[in-house]
Order: C-alpha cells, then sequence, then structure tokens
C-alpha cells in the first residue's frame, strides 16, 4: 500500500517512519496530483492555521474530499484532526469538513501543559502511548462517528468510515498499533 | 501522566517543522504573522536590528508585551531569554509562553554557565555555531536548536556557515569509528552518549532551525536546503517595507523550497527588504554569535 503524508508543515518524516514501520510506503504530498496513486493519506500534526491556509492556496481541499469520496483512508493527527473537523470551536473557519465532529484547539492549555500519557483505544489490544502537545478535543461527534478513545471522559480518537483522527501523536513513538489500524482501516477492516 | 517529558519538549518543536518563527513585537505584528501562516511567533520589545541600533543591555521583553501577543493569536508564542538568566526564563514561563529563547540576541546574564534547562517544564531554543555548542545546550536540556547567524545584520552568510559547518562535522561524526568517539566527545567537550547518537542517526537528537540574518524568501529557500527544519526570521519581516506580503512570501518559499518558478513568483514586487550589514564592518564586539560558547 502506498500512504501519502501532507508535507506542507509538520512532522511528516515522523509519519513516514511510523507508516513505513507499519508495513506501507510512505511518500510526501506537496501538490495535489499526487493524491492519485495513494491509498491513504495522512494530515500530520503542526500548526493547523498554517496547515488550513497553504491547502488552500495550493488546491488541495476539493481534491482530498474527492479522495474521501472515492473511499480512500484518511488519517489526521492533532492539527490534521483540526483540519479534518467538520466544525472547530472558536469562530474558525472549517477546512476540509470531512468527520462529523467538533474540534476544540488547544484543548487542555499552553505548552507546559502538555503531556504524555497510556490510553486504552478499541481495536488495538495493547495500551498506546499517547503524547499531547497543545493538543485539540473533539466536543461533539455526530451518530456516524465511532468514538475509539476517551481521555478523562474527552474524545481524543475517533473514525467515521475511512477517517481515522486522534488528538494525540501516535508518530512521535515506538508504537505504530494506530499506524496499523489505518492501514487495516484501508484495506475494509 | 506526565508534563514537560523530553517527548513532549522536543516533540513540540517536531510539530514547527517546514515553518517560519517571526519575531514580533506587539499584537498587531503578531496578527500579521499568524495571518501570513506562522507556526510561531516570538514575541519581543525589540528586533535584532534595533537593539543593534540601541546598543547598551537588551533584556527579556516588558510581560505585558507577551500577554498582549499571547491573546490575539492561537499558535504557540515563544519569547527570549538572556543566555544564564534563569530567574527571565522562570517569569516567562510563569506566564505561559510556549517555548523560551535562550538567546545571544540579548545581552548574557553569566558569562559561565547556560539555564540548566531540563528543569523546565517549558520547552527551551537554543542557538549553536558548532556541532559542539549544539550538543552542550541539548545536554543541559535544549529541545530545538538554531544556527546563531549573525542577528540583526539581513546578510544570511553566518547562518550559511554555521549550518554547514554543523553539517559537516555531523558527517565525520557519522564516519568515525565507534573507539574514534570518545575522544572527539572530549575535543568537541560534549556528552559522550549525545555524540553516539549522532554517530547511529546522522542528525542532531532535536529538531534544527535556521537563525540569524534570513532577509528573503530565497534566504529562506536557501537554509532549507542546507538542511534546515524550519526557519526563524527576525528583522527581516517587520523591517520591510511590505511585511504582510514579506512574510506570506518566505511562508510559502520555506514549504516550497525547491520549487523555483514559485520563490520567483513569491519574491516579485516584494519592496524593499531591511538593508543588511556586511559581516566585516561589524566589530567583534558587535558580533551577538560570539556570545554563548
Amino acid at each position: 500500500m502506498k500512504i501519502g503524508v501532507l508535507a506542507l508543515q509538520g512532522a511528516v518524516e515522523e509519519h513516514i517512519r511510523s507508516i513505513e514501520a507499519a508495513g506501507a510506503e510512505g511518500v510526501e504530498v506537496k501538490h495535489a496530483e499526487q493524491l492519485g496513486e495513494l491509498d491513504g493519506l495522512i494530515i500530520p500534526g503542526g500548526e493547523s492555521t498554517t496547515i488550513g491556509k497553504l491547502m488552500r492556496k495550493y488546491s488541495f481541499i476539493e481534491p482530498i474530499r474527492q479522495f474521501a469520496a472515492e473511499g480512500k483512508g484518511l488519517f489526521g493527527t492533532c492539527a490534521g484532526l483540526i483540519v479534518l473537523a467538520e466544525s472547530i470551536e472558536g469562530g474558525e473557519e472549517p477546512h476540509l469538513c470531512l468527520m462529523d465532529i467538533t474540534a476544540s484547539r488547544n484543548a487542555f492549555g499552553r505548552q507546559r501543559e502538555s503531556f504524555e500519557t497510556d490510553l486504552d483505544v478499541k481495536g488495538i489490544d495493547n495500551p498506546v502511548r499517547a503524547v499531547f502537545i497543545r493538543a485539540p478535543l473533539i466536543t461533539k461527534t455526530g451518530p456516524e462517528v465511532d468514538v475509539l478513545c476517551t481521555y478523562k471522559d474527552e474524545v481524543v480518537t475517533a473514525r467515521q468510515g475511512k477517517i481515522l483522527v486522534t488528538s494525540f501523536h501516535p508518530e512521535l513513538t515506538d508504537d505504530f498499533s494506530l499506524h496499523q489500524y489505518f492501514l487495516d482501516m484501508i484495506k475494509g477492516g | 501522566m506526565k508534563t514537560g517529558t523530553p517527548t513532549v519538549k522536543r516533540g513540540m518543536a517536531k510539530m514547527q517543522k517546514g515553518g517560519v518563527i517571526m519575531d514580533v513585537m506587539n499584537a498587531e505584528q503578531a496578527k500579521i504573522a499568524e495571518a501570513a501562516g506562522a507556526v510561531a511567533v516570538m514575541a519581543l520589545e525589540r528586533v535584532p536590528s534595533d537593539i543593534r541600533a540601541a546598543g547598551g543591555v537588551a533584556r527579556m521583553a516588558d510581560p505585558t508585551i507577551i500577554e498582549q501577543v499571547k491573546d490575539v493569536v492561537s499558535i504557540p508564542v515563544m519569547a527570549k531569554a538572556r543566555i544564564g538568566h534563569y530567574v527571565e526564563a522562570r517569569v516567562l514561563e510563569s506566564l505561559g509562553v510556549d517555548y523560551l529563547d535562550e538567546s545571544e540576541v540579548l545581552t548574557p546574564a553569566d558569562e559561565v554557565y547556560h539555564i540548566d534547562k531540563r528543569e523546565f517544564t517549558v520547552p527551551f531554543v537554543c542557538g549553536a555555531k558548532d556541532l559542539g555548542e549544539a550538543l552542550r545546550r541539548i545536554g543541559e536540556g535544549a529541545s530545538m536548536i538554531r544556527t546563531k547567524g549573525e542577528p540583526g545584520t539581513g546578510n544570511i552568510v553566518e547562518a550559511v556557515r554555521h549550518m554547514r559547518l554543523i553539517n559537516s562535522q555531523i558527517r565525520k561524526v557519522q564516519n568515525m569509528s565507534k573507539d574514534e568517539l570518545y575522544a572527539e566527545a572530549k575535543n568537541l567537550g560534549v556528552p559522550y552518549e549525545l555524540l553516539f547518537e549522532v554517530h547511529e542517526n546522522g542528525k542532531l537528537p532535536v529538531v534544527n532551525f535556521a537563525a540569524g540574518g534570513v532577509a528573503t524568501p530565497a534566504d529562506a529557500a536557501l537554509m532549507m536546503h542546507l538542511g534546515a527544519d524550519g526557519v526563524f526570521v527576525g528583522s527581516g519581516i517587520f523591517k520591510s517595507e511590505n511585511p504582510e506580503k514579506f512574510a506570506r512570501a518566505i511562508v510559502e518559499a520555506t514549504t516550497h523550497y525547491t520549487d523555483y518558478k514559485l520563490i520567483a513568483e513569491v519574491s516579485k514586487n516584494l519592496g524593499t527588504p531591511m538593508k543588511g550589514i556586511e559581516i566585516s564592518t561589524l566589530a567583534a564586539n558587535e558580533r551577538m554569535s560570539q556570545r554563548g560558547w
């Protein structure tokens, strides 16, 4: 399988390393034309305002919506979650609007409140090491959204069809189970 | 649940990769930077070129400026403390600053000791002009490195020198046999474990940005070519004629640093960039890059 990582800004090489460790080929995606050759696309962590602006500037919005409509897989971590959300709290204009969730940015506070912990994720046997960095939360989920993981009763991992999102950064650890989950999801698991 | 772990602190810097961090002096500039696509802003009382012009002792910014900037942007806010001035650093941490820069742009407060950065919950970025300095700062707990360059000059030559030197030293260390690493750790004055990591991975253990002299979109792209993970732009943006356009152009050139047509496009009609200073006209005591060790 060939998985792209949107390479406009953020932790791109970390995701490529993780998706390759999970058994797929990982490529940087800088142009929308590259989407045609991919089975799935990861939208990495970074600054969602920057990634959102550059996605618009380089005409990624419609092609990624088309990509999702074709049943391809999408995986958003942190900023990627925000970019995929139907709505963003605080009046910020949403970007891809592909997932029926509301995202709250910097929901845990500032960098000094950033943390790591172990969490149980539905569908993954072992606890997952979850690194939260100025992380967002999912404050509302639509009827088609499956909640996979919560932290203190707040939703931090969810799935809708072939779209997967996490508030935290699985790409910063040596646990590749969420990337594995993403690949299985694309295969139809 | 643990805050302030090395993974959390270094991870924060990784999220900034491929981005541009801009110096701002007030809330209005911070908004311009965010709107242009900056991944973070550095809140300052004066940009480096003004610090040069003003002379005297440069210190941590007035907390009011930091609070005003923090209130108007959702992207991370960074601030500078003087080298060795851990009280300034603690004050900035208490204000909720997301990243601290122990910076040679300010007048050093300690001529022997840098801040023990491991003790802080908030991550630090530090300047380096060679591999030894970079690994010493990482040993003290820095979670991100940037080249020192020569701040406030609008002259890229020093940043290029520092980035090239670090890269060539990394290549040399990579090619050493394991038994040579002990002596090299002593030569460079760095912890052996960090040098070993460089030997194994062929890169610094933390993110490395370019800083100190980036004045044009092409400068930013050049530093990305040389292996920078991202770019700090200090005086370059708000000392240019059209900061808004300039900021956007630098963001785009950093993202698409190999797309020369695009860089040509964004470089059109930018107006006059900051004037800049030829390094050889600076006296030794005016070289900020010589501060720190």
